[in-house]
């Protein structure tokens, strides 16, 4: 436990808490984003890691008393509610098109 | 004369209207006739007006010229012995490089102003006669453009001053005569003896450009002003090894277009070309230009006596093998053709012997005579409908008159019967032939003469005399008369070929060798060892017993000529069927053809199919065909993992980044 910021009190719950649930959120949108099959979910589990990454990102920033960590955070979930309006936008036109949001049925990307 | 260039510009001026009007106006006949039933009808009246005016008039003009160029010329021989100095000049600085240039330059000296005095004259005939032939033909235009642009290259030929000039003209007439011969392009053959001759031509054109670099090489200049180089050479003694591969390249150039041995197959092959196209190419002028060029460098062929030597003999072979071909040809056309081919023969053996003059002298009169036959043949074919079989003419003397009248005296005078033009020009050539002491050449080229004499006058007989043996057809009996633009020419051809030897009567017989004296400041004059004038008339009178003994036993053989199309003379017939193999052997033309068929052409053909087989579809293609199966197989494999589903690329992506990070733990 170095460098706690000056006048911030310490943590109540251990940091390595905060380390273990981010990686287990980051491995379960992983899991979801390689598994699930329908765009949206793919789309939530994706969300999903991000955010575990900034939970990641934040609990080190806290631990080493560094604000750039904070900073990264605020850039992520900046773009990821831009990626979020245009990731939607795509799936909505998408879905008018084949009727479906089933990323198998949707395979373009071949010969 | 002091605008030389005029002389070609007038038949390129008329080849260039000729041909504007001709694509015009095809153009629009197309448009008009698309739908017809027939749209190759003769021109309309005032555009072959036009064509025939233009063609005849450009050349008519150049004629003109030519006369005013020759006239100081003779003019001065007359007087004095050295006669007029060569005039040069220089129209425009063709390409330069370093402290060499080549010129379009003219040269205007005593053999070339009788070159194209009489080149532009038959010319002139010549055109005026297709006016004649060519009136019921719908390329009436585009033949004129083409007898023009051909008439321009020849000029340019004759008057050129340096060896790439000339060059250019040679192959012009080349392009010329290739375009003429497959005149008729729709017709197979036609279109096949053009690509023959044009090829055959290429051989010898390929020792002609090496020898015109040899020229420069020698003499650091390819002006004609080498001739002058090499004589005072001459003077001086003595030969570089060079000189002979010179002379023997330029001769090879010659040997192509002048159709000699083993280069003369072309020219049999070119009478698929119409009539007066023969006529004016292919015997009175392009075919005399490897004369020309020898004659024109004949300074630096006396240098190298060998290759003089070489010259004679493939001449004096020449002369004796295309006879012997022309006794038993049906095709009157292709009769005629060898008898060219043998006379040309006669020319080179002249200059062979050294006797330049002699040779230029049959040039010359061998222009007018041959003119005049292959004028008669046209209007025999035109009059049997485009039959040119003499098996199935016969009995035609009555009823084209003009044409049996002219022709008889044309053959008479190539027969060389006295006093007509080819007993003089004939009699010079075997005159110097016998003084230079080469006896053997001699003999050949009496035997020749003989020989000429019979089949012009197996010719003569087939054609006219005996029973019209026109058979199923009966062209014979429908026989119709020619138009008077044809008759006049030949008129003047025939009498041209009475009195064009007239210019070079020996000593012997009282004349002064004005010819002779004329072309002495052009051309060589070898050491001639003289003769004495009783041997000179015995030999002519031998000579004369040789051309008389052929007509006569042409007369005996065909003379009557009654027997059916299939055996005309039943003598000989009965000679032939007796002379077995050799009989068919002339009969076939020496199997020349089928010689170079098996030496030279089916090895090419093999060579060419292996390189297509073997080399071009196995090995080139081979590659070619690796590289992209390869390529192919790549994709084949790599499109395994290019499924479509994103989810396989985002675990094939988890993947990755998990071993990076393993790989960075571990390291």
């Amino acid at each position: 436990m170095t460098g706690a910021l000056p006048g911030v009190a310490p943590m109540a719950v251990p940091p390595g808490a905060f380390l273990v649930v981010g990686t287990l959120l980051f491995a379960i949108g992983l899991a979801g984003a390689l598994l699930k099959r329908n765009a949206i979910s793919i789309f939530l589990s994706i969300e999903l890691m991000m955010n575990a990454v900034n939970l990641l990102f934040l609990t080190y920033a806290r631990m080493r008393g560094d604000l750039a960590g904070q900073m990264i955070v605020f850039f992520v979930i900046a773009v990821a509610a831009a990626e979020a309006a245009v990731g939607l936008a795509i799936f909505v036109a998408l879905f008018r098109v084949r009727r479906t949001v089933d990323v198998d049925k949707i395979a373009l990307l071949k010969w | 004369m002091k605008q030389l260039w005029l002389i070609p510009v007038l038949p390129l001026a008329g080849f260039l209207l000729n041909g504007l009007v001709a694509l015009v106006a095809s153009s629009s006949r197309a448009e008009k006739e698309s739908g017809a039933d027939h749209p190759l009808a003769p021109l309309p009246y005032a555009q072959r007006l036009f064509h025939g005016v233009v063609g005849v008039g450009s050349v008519g003009l150049a004629a003109v010229l030519s006369f005013a160029a020759l006239v100081p010329y003779v003019l001065s021989s007359l007087h004095a012995p050295e006669g007029l100095a060569p005039v040069v000049q220089k129209v425009y600085t063709w390409m330069v490089a370093g402290d060499y240039s080549v010129d379009v330059a003219f040269r205007l000296d005593a053999l070339s102003a009788l070159m194209l005095s009489f080149v532009t004259f038959v010319g002139t005939l010549i055109h005026v006669y297709s006016v004649g032939y060519m009136q019921k033909d719908e390329g009436y235009g585009r033949y004129f453009s083409y007898l023009n642009l051909f008439m321009f290259a020849m000029l340019m030929l004759v008057l050129a001053d340096n060896l790439p000039l000339l060059f250019v003209g040679w192959e012009g007439v080349g392009l010329c005569s290739y375009l003429l011969i497959g005149y008729s392009y729709d017709k197979d053959f036609a279109a096949a003896a053009g690509k023959k001759a044009f090829i055959a031509n290429r051989v010898g054109d390929f020792g002609m450009v090496l020898g015109i670099f040899g020229v420069f090489a020698l003499f650091g200049t390819a002006d004609f002003s080498f001739v002058d180089l090499a004589r005072r050479q001459a003077l001086a003694g003595g030969a570089p090894l060079g000189v002979y591969a010179v002379c023997v390249l330029l001769f090879l150039g010659a040997c192509g277009k002048s159709a000699q041995v083993p280069l003369y197959v072309w020219l049999p092959d070119a009478m698929a070309g119409p009539t007066p196209v023969s006529a004016l190419i292919h015997a009175a002028t392009m075919v005399t230009a490897g004369v020309y060029l020898v004659a024109r460098c004949s300074a630096l062929f006396v240098l190298a006596p060998d290759a003089l030597t070489l010259v004679a003999w493939i001449g004096a072979g020449t002369a004796i093998f295309a006879a012997t071909i022309g006794l038993a040809q049906n095709d009157i056309k292709k009769v005629l053709a060898y008898s060219t081919v043998s006379q040309l023969g006669y020319m080179f053996l002249a200059c062979g012997v050294g006797a330049f003059s002699a040779g230029i002298f049959h040039v010359f009169t061998h222009a007018f005579f041959k003119a005049c036959l292959f004028l008669g043949s046209g209007s025999v074919i035109m009059s049997m409908h485009h039959e040119q079989d003499m098996r199935r003419m016969g009995g035609l003397a009555a009823r084209i008159p003009h044409t049996f009248r002219t022709m008889l005296v044309a053959t008479l005078a190539i027969a060389g019967i006295f006093p007509l033009a080819g007993f003089f020009s004939k009699d010079m050539i075997l005159g110097s032939a016998a003084a230079s002491g080469h006896w053997a050449l001699y003999a050949v080229g009496l035997f020749t003469a003989g020989l000429t004499a019979f089949y012009m006058f197996r010719l003569v007989s087939m054609t006219f005399f005996g029973k019209a043996r026109s058979g199923d057809h009966g062209q014979g009996e429908h026989a119709h008369k020619s138009p008077a633009t044809m008759t006049v020419p030949l008129w003047i051809l025939a009498a041209l070929s009475v009195v064009a030897g007239l210019v070079g009567v020996p000593a012997a017989l009282g004349g002064s060798d004005r010819i002779g004296r004329f072309l002495g400041a052009s051309v060589a004059h070898p050491e001639i060892h003289e003769m004495s004038h009783g041997l000179e008339i015995g030999l002519m009178l031998l000579s004369l017993g040789v051309a008389v003994t052929g007509l006569a036993w042409a007369w005996r053989w065909y003379g009557k000529a009654d027997g059916p199309a299939e055996a005309v003379s039943p003598q000989a017939h009965a000679f032939y069927e007796k002379a077995g193999a050799l009989g068919r052997l002339v009969a076939n033309k020496w199997n020349v053809d089928e010689g170079i068929e098996v030496l030279v052409l089916s090895p090419f053909w093999k060579i060419g199919t292996f390189l297509w087989r073997g080399f071009d579809a196995l090995f080139i293609d081979g590659i070619a065909n690796a590289s992209a199966f390869l390529v192919e197989l790549a994709g084949d494999l790599l499109r395994f993992f290019t499924t479509g589903h994103v989810r396989n690329y985002a675990l094939a992506f988890t993947l990755g980044v998990a071993v990076f990070l393993v790989y960075v733990w571990v390291r």
